[in-house]
């Protein structure tokens, strides 16, 4: 584990909103390779700590090192090139609505010096193919797909420059279990092929099971614990404790057990 | 006999030692400007059969070159395809060599990929896997009877629009009329609440605006009828004018710009967050709640700024007229009270609960054809600002028809 080369690392980070105080003296690696989960409460600032390394918000305190450079020192070329190297999809996929599914993946590319349009486009369905959407759904606009679809396209775009690390707000919220099952079994396989770091926020324990290396628990403003998920069985902590022992989480176990 | 194709310096160049002569340092081990390894593709054939070595970073940056050095490869034998010699692939790289599998594999040839390790091995299958299927019946251009499809299409579709429109003037009177028989269901304060909307808050920017055309009519008048020395016919032209036509159409389109648009986005977005199907499910009729207090208010409210709009336009001209033509107010008055039928106005403002009705019921129906989303929202609520700005000025020339052949 000491061997394994770590990608983020955040130290002493501080989120504010006014007088709320999301996160104080946060700390967390994320390393090369692996599924990372994130959990915690509502409110516990989930997504403001994915927005945070994002760089689409500035935390109070604290640094941010990614791929061993300070992000938050960064000049803009810098952090430009980060962002290059990173893939973000949101909640619901945050499509541009006005365009196609495949202009959509074709927008990361277009930044490409030298890209023919017809390489760009062949490439952007490559992508659209590989998150699992038919063919035919690169002609379609996002507000005619499903939740699903318009998640997985949302994926297909993040995944458009082949990033290092892929950033995945709440990937199965709002999908039917057989879709979030799919949708899981996506995550795992891509980031084996493709060697992705995953940094993934979810209230979903069966995506915990089924894709998580590693699961960090965000509670009491910092990150709690961080561990596999047979560790977090054995944490005493009471939210903890509740979150993995819930019924729910038996149920999850149990689906793993018969899916093993 | 190897035979070189040298991605790295470009075709035409046969052989390792052309490519030396080029600058090019053999397979392709060569630095370029952006600081990559080049891209190599060296072709040998051997005993064994012909053999590609692929070198340097096959990426994205410089897929363009890796592709296009590939699509040289002739398909005429069987490959085996050399990958020790790559520094580094992303899916870009794996699907340009797809495709060169592909090409083989419709040629009746096969490729054997060797010196591939289990990362870049794992990546190449999941990019073959996903490799899109080209389906064969691509959309070609739209011929002659597609056009007519569109037509027809286009044509059925403005008469169902235009029917829709009716069928929603049929409900809004229907409602009307049932309020008749049961006025404790009439929301008074919603319709208060929107006379506040439309007709107060509106009463600055029409004042404003037909005062200005009232001092523009003066100006323009004045300056052509000086010639004829008839200056003060211009009284005529201003009341005429202002009374019958620009008045009442005028405010009708700023309140069609104003009011149709927020009716819109207001039934809209209530339409969007599924509000209407709740008021539905909870035994609200949406056309009593949402759209006669709506509608009603316009009605009422549409004649009063007519009536305002009148007279900022005749106090303008009057202004003018006095500072332009020395016609005092008095004169003014005097001229307009002798010389300008009362009908005038009668005729202006008897259009304007017809303006009123047709601003309301586009409002509003536009606003329940919103769907799911905010794009519809917004090209909903253009929609109806133009189609009612549209609607005002057909029906405003179906009255000048009308009142010439009565001759009012």
């Amino acid at each position: 584990m000491a061997a394994r080369e770590v990608v983020i690392t955040l130290r002493g980070i501080r989120n504010q909103f006014g007088p709320q105080v999301v996160h104080e003296d946060l700390e967390l690696d994320v390393y090369k390779g692996e599924v990372l989960g994130v959990v915690g409460g509502s409110g516990t600032g989930k997504s403001v700590l994915l927005r945070t390394i994002c760089g689409l918000r500035r935390p109070q305190a604290g640094s941010i090192g990614i791929f061993g450079i300070d992000a938050l020192a960064a000049d803009e070329a810098t952090r430009t090139a980060i962002d290059r190297r990173m893939g973000v999809m949101f909640q619901d996929g945050a499509l541009f609505s006005s365009l196609t599914v495949r202009e959509n993946v074709e927008v990361p590319l277009r930044n490409v010096p030298g890209l023919p349009a017809e390489i760009r486009r062949e490439l952007a369905d490559l992508k659209i193919s590989m998150s699992g959407l038919p063919w035919l759904a690169g002609d379609k606009y996002p507000s005619e797909l499903s939740g699903g679809m318009r998640k997985r396209a949302g994926l297909a775009r993040a995944l458009a420059l082949d990033p290092e690390i892929v950033f995945l707000d709440e990937p199965t919220a709002g999908l039917d279990p057989i879709g979030a099952t799919e949708f899981d079994r996506l995550i795992r396989q891509l980031s084996e092929s493709l060697g992705l770091t995953v940094f993934l926020v979810t209230h979903d324990l069966d995506t915990l099971h089924a894709t998580c290396d590693r699961i960090a628990v965000l509670a009491e403003r910092r990150v709690l614990v961080t561990g596999t998920m047979q560790e977090m069985l054995a944490v005493d902590h009471p939210w903890v404790h509740d979150y993995f022992h819930g019924p729910r989480a038996r149920a999850a176990i149990e689906a793993k057990e018969r899916s093993d | 006999m190897p035979l070189g194709l040298c991605g790295g310096c470009g075709p035409g160049r046969i052989g390792p030692a052309a490519c030396r002569g080029a600058g090019c340092a053999g397979n392709g081990a060569r630095v370029n400007e952006s600081g990559d390894i080049a891209i190599g593709t060296e072709l040998e054939e051997t005993a064994a059969g012909r053999i590609l070595r692929l070198s340097g970073a096959l990426t994205l940056p410089g897929i363009a070159a890796l592709e296009a050095a590939l699509g040289r490869v002739p398909a005429d034998d069987d490959i085996r395809l050399d990958l020790a010699g790559v520094s580094a692939m992303d899916t870009a790289g794996a699907w340009a060599i797809a495709r060169l599998e592909a090409r083989l594999h419709a040629a009746g040839h096969g490729v054997e990929v060797i010196g591939a390790d289990a990362p870049r091995a794992a990546l190449m299958q999941t990019v073959a896997r996903a490799m899109p299927v080209l389906p064969d019946d691509a959309p070609g251009r739209p011929g002659l009877a597609d056009r007519l499809e569109r037509l027809g299409r286009a044509t059925v579709g403005a008469v169902r629009f235009l029917m829709e429109l009716v069928a929603f003037l049929g409900l809004f009177l229907s409602r009307l009329v049932w309020h008749i028989r049961h006025p404790r269901e009439f929301r008074l304060t919603a319709l208060v609440h929107h006379c506040q909307d439309v007709g107060l808050r509106a009463v600055p920017i029409v004042s404003l605006m037909a005062f200005l055309i009232g001092v523009v009519l003066a100006f323009q008048g004045s300056a052509q009828l000086r010639q004829f020395g008839a200056e003060v016919f211009v009284v005529d032209l201003i009341a005429i004018s202002i009374l019958r036509e620009l008045g009442i159409l005028l405010t009708a389109i700023i309140v069609a710009g104003r009011t149709a648009s927020s009716y819109t986005a207001a039934i809209g977005s209530m339409k969007m967050r599924e509000e209407i199907d709740a008021m539905r499910t909870l035994g609200i009729d949406p056309a009593v709640a949402l759209f006669v207090p709506r509608i009603l208010a316009l009605l009422l409210m549409l004649p009063v700024l007519g009536l305002i709009a009148n007279i900022a336009g005749l106090v303008g001209g009057a202004i003018m007229s006095w500072l332009e033509l020395g016609i005092s107010p008095a004169m003014f008055r005097t001229r307009l009270l002798e010389g300008i039928d009362v009908k005038h106005a009668f005729v202006g403002l008897v259009k304007a609960p017809v303006f009123a009705v047709i601003i309301g019921v586009v409002g509003c129906h536009a606003g329940m054809k919103v769907e799911g989303n905010a794009e519809s929202l917004g090209r909903m609520t253009s929609n109806a600002v133009v189609t009612a700005i549209f609607a005002v000025i057909v029906a405003d020339a179906l009255f000048s028809v009308f009142f010439a052949q009565v001759g009012i």
